[in-house]
């Protein structure tokens, strides 16, 4: 008699566009299939889960039997069939699919407090989150504690707010909770603006109930009547999943009137975000819910004393609330006892770049930069050289290879030039020019900045153009010190937290990787050989095999060449795009430097 | 179309919307704000349109121009950026002949886009064609993918 079989499959945005949906329904077809005996199918269910982090490797599979669990990586609907056959029936896991050693580590070092039961239940499903002890800590608030119990909970938890600032939470709600009168709000910030972020993405996608519930154990604290998700029209699954959430939040009675019959009365209401950074500021994602351009205003007054419709408003980020229920329920100290003394807990970050194992992470603060990146991230792609490290998206800074041994926490990484932010994490490798990524990140917060104050309106234009004058070959003497100076008026003077820390990746790289600007500035070379300018790429007639693969993909019609003859690039018409580039099978194009050396093939 | 209009004026007067709303319901339905629809809603609501306008110039989600009918979102985040998505977007521009500041092609087949960050990071760089989306993109799929839409179009239009 088997025992019952559990199948989940990885269905969040990663999993989806790696062709989730199409092993789910080949799971399902499969185990309709006439071949499989009756009694086997009885016992198997298939689910689509939340995001489990290593979207890299999707679609992963777990298969969990008596307890034991079997995750296969990569797959795709063909493969399906054999699984079913040989394992679901016969008993047999398929050895070669299985997930391998490093899966194993990527999750060694990390520990999963927030994201506990992201990845492992089906979101869509109430009970789901129920019968893993959801909304047990929102019943336990809302019965038997009083509002500043709670409060008093979170500050002795010490979590601090995960969208960027790191406020302490409890003391946010106190300060709403004392503020007068009757109508008070609560806001969910999940328009997770910085690039190359999806901490938040991931969570209301994989455990969309975990915020509900922060929210409303929240609004209990406060004694607010309503509250708002302000969410990212850029994440249909994830507004579509909270509206699953929501309504099956109200059938349960965990919304609406008279909660759970305590008398207390909440509801939730989503607003789509419409695509502006500047609204992940608080005082602008409240312009912008009222209807408004949302540009922000100066604080104080803050949101907890005058927010939405001037009344008090709590607003926190999305890691911030799911974190609530599950200090409420296994307790302060549980939770106080990850970190480090001052940055308690645990911290999300989206591990992407240069890196082997790209992925969602959860680590305790604490956690040195090399853990992450080599422990859990197994090294850089290629074997190539570990340059940098970019955290805290465009507020942050990059931190340069010799410092890895700094602690993740919010102390030391604003001592080393930067931030932990919201939780993204770039890592760069030796073939990214610093100055090219100081450059992006100023045309982000240049066309990202709201205008309304001159600091930023002006200051951020007027840093990109002295950068895109060193990226094409034009830089000036003084170039670097000029950059210093407008930096350190910028962050003086602006209004909003996007204008104050809008310099800090210039500043970061400048500190570190000045030999850099030097090189572009000096020797007119980009030494990882990326700004256009200082490239050129060329065919290396004894390689070129006269394929044409490379003339079909120009784009510019620059490559011209007979079959089975050696091609020529045409520099006039490149426009260096490098599609030949990444096309050649024969490594018959060739990158070189205008000036000078670059270090890639 | 003033049918459609009239649709999205009763509801926000039932959901209680705002500016954003309107302008994010009109969006959906046409696919971007046309100049008429503007004009109609403001009269209705006896709001000025330098109001929606301010709005729709504000907020990267609308648009005052229509769109192409093939919509090619690039992701220029972070971590798509460092994955080359700028060269990707390049190679995009240039097959489909468009200026420096445009982002649809004359015959309005296709559209151009470039997204902050769609959070899927980790299969950087990431391209949507028509809302499907493609990870670990490299210049020469993308072309390719390009060119068969190109060559869909206009065996249509010989058809
Ligand atoms: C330009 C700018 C963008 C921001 N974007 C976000 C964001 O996308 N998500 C977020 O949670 N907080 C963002 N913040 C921080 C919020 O203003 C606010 O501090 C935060 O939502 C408070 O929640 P917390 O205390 O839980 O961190 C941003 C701040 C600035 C200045
Ligand atoms: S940076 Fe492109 S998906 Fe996030």
């Amino acid at each position: 008699m088997p025992g019952d079989i559990t199948i989940n499959i990885c269905m969040g945005t990663g999993g989806i566009a790696a062709g989730g949906e199409a092993v789910m329904s080949a799971f399902e077809d499969a185990l309709a299939s006439a071949d499989i005996a009756a009694s086997v199918k009885k016992h198997c269910a298939a689910h689509k889960v939340g995001c489990r982090g290593f979207c890299a490797r999707d679609v992963l599979v777990d298969v969990i039997e008596n307890g034991g669990k079997h995750t296969y990586e990569y797959i795709k609907p063909d493969m399906v069939k054999r699984i079913v056959e040989e394992h679901l029936a016969g008993g047999q896991p398929v050895q070669e699919w299985l997930v391998k050693e490093d899966y194993h580590t990527f999750h060694g070092k990390q520990v999963r407090a927030v994201l506990a039961d992201c990845g492992e239940m089906d979101p869509e499903d109430i009970e789901a989150y129920a019968g893993r002890g959801g909304y047990e800590a929102a019943l336990k608030s809302l019965t038997s504690l009083a509002p500043t119990d709670i409060i008093e909970e979170l500050k002795r938890s010490g979590l601090r707010g995960r969208g960027g600032a790191g406020f302490p939470t409890g003391l946010k709600w106190e300060m709403a909770r004392n503020e007068p009168g009757d109508t008070k709000y609560i806001i969910c910030n999940a328009d997770e603006g910085d690039p190359g972020a999806f901490m938040d993405r991931s969570l209301v996608e994989g455990n969309p109930h975990a915020v509900i519930e922060g929210m409303l154990i929240g609004a209990y604290a406060i004694g607010a009547q309503r509250g708002y998700v302000y969410i990212r029209a850029e994440y249909p699954l994830a507004v579509q999943r909270l509206t699953i959430a929501l309504g099956q939040a109200r059938e349960r009675g965990f919304l609406g009137r008279n909660i759970q019959n305590t008398g207390f009365d909440f509801d939730i209401k989503v607003k789509l975000g419409a695509g502006a950074f500047v609204c992940g500021e608080e005082t602008a994602l409240i312009a912008s819910i009222e209807g408004n351009r949302g540009m922000p205003r100066a604080k104080p007054p803050f949101p907890a004393q005058k927010g939405l419709w001037g009344k008090p408003t709590v607003i926190n980020n999305v890691e911030t609330l799911a974190n609530v229920p599950y200090i409420m329920r296994k307790g302060s100290g549980w939770f106080a006892g990850f970190g480090t003394e001052k940055s308690k807990g645990t911290k999300v970050f989206a591990l992407t770049g240069k890196i082997r194992n790209s992925g969602l992470i959860e680590v305790p603060f604490g956690i040195s930069l090399r853990e992450i990146i080599f422990d859990i991230g197994g090294g850089i792609e290629g074997d190539r050289k570990l340059k940098a490290v970019q955290t805290g998206g465009p507020s942050g800074g990059c931190i340069p290879a010799s410092l890895m041994e700094t602690s993740v926490d919010y102390e030391s990484l604003a001592s080393a030039g930067s931030i932990v932010g919201s939780g993204g994490m770039v890592v760069l490798d030796e073939t990214d020019c610093m100055v090219n990524v100081a450059k992006y990140f100023l045309e982000f917060t240049k066309s990202e900045s709201c205008g309304k104050c001159i600091p930023c309106r002006v200051g951020t234009m007027r840093l990109l153009e002295i950068l895109t004058r060193i990226t094409s070959g034009k830089g000036r003497p003084g170039d670097v010190e000029l950059l210093q100076e407008l930096s350190e008026d910028i962050k003086m003077t602006s209004l909003c937290g996007l204008g104050q820390t809008a310099p800090n990746p210039v500043l970061s790289t400048i500190r570190y990787f000045k030999d850099e600007y030097d090189a572009h500035i000096i020797e007119r070379r980009c030494p990882a050989g990326v700004c256009k300018s200082f490239i050129a790429f060329t065919v290396l007639e004894e390689f070129c095999k006269g394929c044409m693969a490379c003339v079909r993909v120009c784009p510019s019609g620059a490559i011209v060449g007979e079959k089975k003859k050696p091609h020529r690039i045409v520099q006039d018409v490149c426009i260096k795009c490098g599609a030949c580039f990444a096309t050649c099978k024969f490594q018959a194009v060739r990158k070189r430097a205008v000036y000078g050396e670059i270090h890639t093939r | 179309m003033e049918q459609r209009l009239e649709g999205i004026l009763n509801n926000y007067l039932q959901n209680e919307g705002n500016v954003i709303s309107i302008l994010q319901d009109i969006e959906n339905e046409f696919g971007y704000l046309p100049e008429d629809a503007i004009s109609w809603i403001s009269d209705r609501l006896d709001v000025p349109p330098a109001r929606f306008y301010g709005i729709a110039t504000f907020y990267s989600q609308f648009h005052l121009k229509p769109r192409g009918k093939h919509c090619i979102t690039a992701c220029t985040g972070t971590a798509c950026h460092v994955k080359g998505s700028e060269w990707l977007i390049s190679s995009l521009t240039s097959e489909l002949h468009l200026l420096p500041d445009e982002d649809t092609t004359e015959d309005r087949k296709f559209t151009v886009e470039k997204v902050n960050c769609l959070g899927a990071c980790s299969i950087a760089p990431v391209v949507v064609i028509d809302k499907e989306v493609y990870g670990k993109m490299s210049s020469d799929r993308l072309m390719k993918l390009v060119k068969k839409l190109e060559k869909k179009e206009s065996e249509k239009e010989k058809a």
